[in-house]
């Protein structure tokens, strides 16, 4: 190949590399805003019994942490091992001190009948 | 082949065509990460702290009283759409199309962020003025702790998105500059996903 037929498959290449980015930028978006549109609908118009939409309102949160971790992120299976090792440790750390808390100040409420 | 290149840092990888940059990033956006993991446990915090006295409200006004979803939803639009376009600002970086396009969609989420933070201080008076004050009761307290400590994270984006299009007029697009670049582009990024927990779990949990 010539160094001009190189230069020229190396920019296609690009070129290509950008739409799909691009791509993951509009994905996220589109993905975002509907998973929004569809939280604040269910609870605005009160579509939902109480104990359930809580627990949408959770999985959709959720879901949409995610999206913006896969598609602003870029955060994916092909990461740095010491990025995803330190995401999930993080992770870890953050269910352990917030779910303890909760724990506790729970149990605390409910054995001093505190509101 | 480019395609297939490992994610070598967190957010969008500069790659091949800016080899200082790039081999420069793999350990300055690591640090950064590594502050930014560390911010997101502080914030998990401040958020059980809230989730733990929601009920306390001393007698005096709650969510219902005070919270406006409406407004709480736009400003989500508003983030979302300042990352989208933060997102656009990176691509333009790294693909090399002119500058005025860079700074374009800089300024686009710098006016987008400007916005989201005249919406919630707009909130804030209101909810004051309806005598949701942070002494009012531990309920308040824990309120003009969480959200507020997100609004300060975005101000402080919003400076630095400031300094970065100085820095930009002064210096051009250099490595230091497309450095400052990324990293903020996490930030923001990251500051999103905060504002995600914060609307569900303040505003939408506290109006289900």
């Amino acid at each position: 190949m010539t160094e001009q037929a190189q230069a020229a498959s190396g920019s296609k290449e690009r070129a290509r590399e950008e739409r799909r980015e691009f791509r993951s930028y509009a994905w996220g978006l589109g993905l975002a805003l509907g998973l929004t549109l569809a939280v604040f609908a269910v609870v605005h118009w009160h579509a939902l019994a109480l104990p359930w939409v809580y627990y949408l309102i959770g999985v959709l949160a959720l879901v949409q942490i995610i999206v913006h971790f896969r598609c602003f992120l870029h955060i994916g299976f092909r990461q740095q091992r010491e990025d995803l090792h330190l995401i999930l440790f993080s992770a870890l750390l953050l269910v352990i001190m917030v779910a303890g808390t909760l724990w506790i100040m729970a149990s605390l409420a409910h054995r001093m009948v505190l509101p | 082949m480019s395609g297939h290149e490992n994610f070598e840092y967190p957010g969008l990888n500069l790659g091949s065509a800016h080899p200082d940059t790039h081999d420069a990033a793999k350990t300055t956006v690591f640090g950064f990460w590594v502050f930014l993991m560390s911010d997101a446990i502080l914030f998990g915090l401040v958020f059980s702290t809230y989730v733990a006295s929601v009920h306390a409200t001393a007698g005096g006004p709650g969510p219902r009283d005070l919270y406006d979803i409406r407004s709480a939803f736009v400003e989500t639009l508003l983030l979302l759409a300042s990352s989208f376009t933060f997102g656009m600002a990176s691509l333009a970086m790294k693909y090399k199309h002119s500058t005025a396009r860079l700074v374009g969609w800089l300024l686009a989420t710098l006016l987008l962020g400007a916005c989201f933070l005249g919406l919630e201080t707009h909130d804030f008076l209101s909810m004051i003025a309806k005598g949701g004050t942070p002494e009012r009761s531990g309920f308040l307290s824990a309120f003009f702790d969480l959200v507020p400590l997100h609004g300060l994270h975005v101000t402080g984006g919003c400076i630095w998105l400031v300094c970065l299009l100085g820095q930009l007029a002064r210096y051009g697009l250099d490595s230091r500059t497309k450095l400052g670049i990324l990293r903020l582009a996490l930030f923001w990024h990251f500051l999103d996903i905060v504002w995600i927990a914060i609307f569900s779990v303040v505003y939408l949990a506290g109006l289900a």
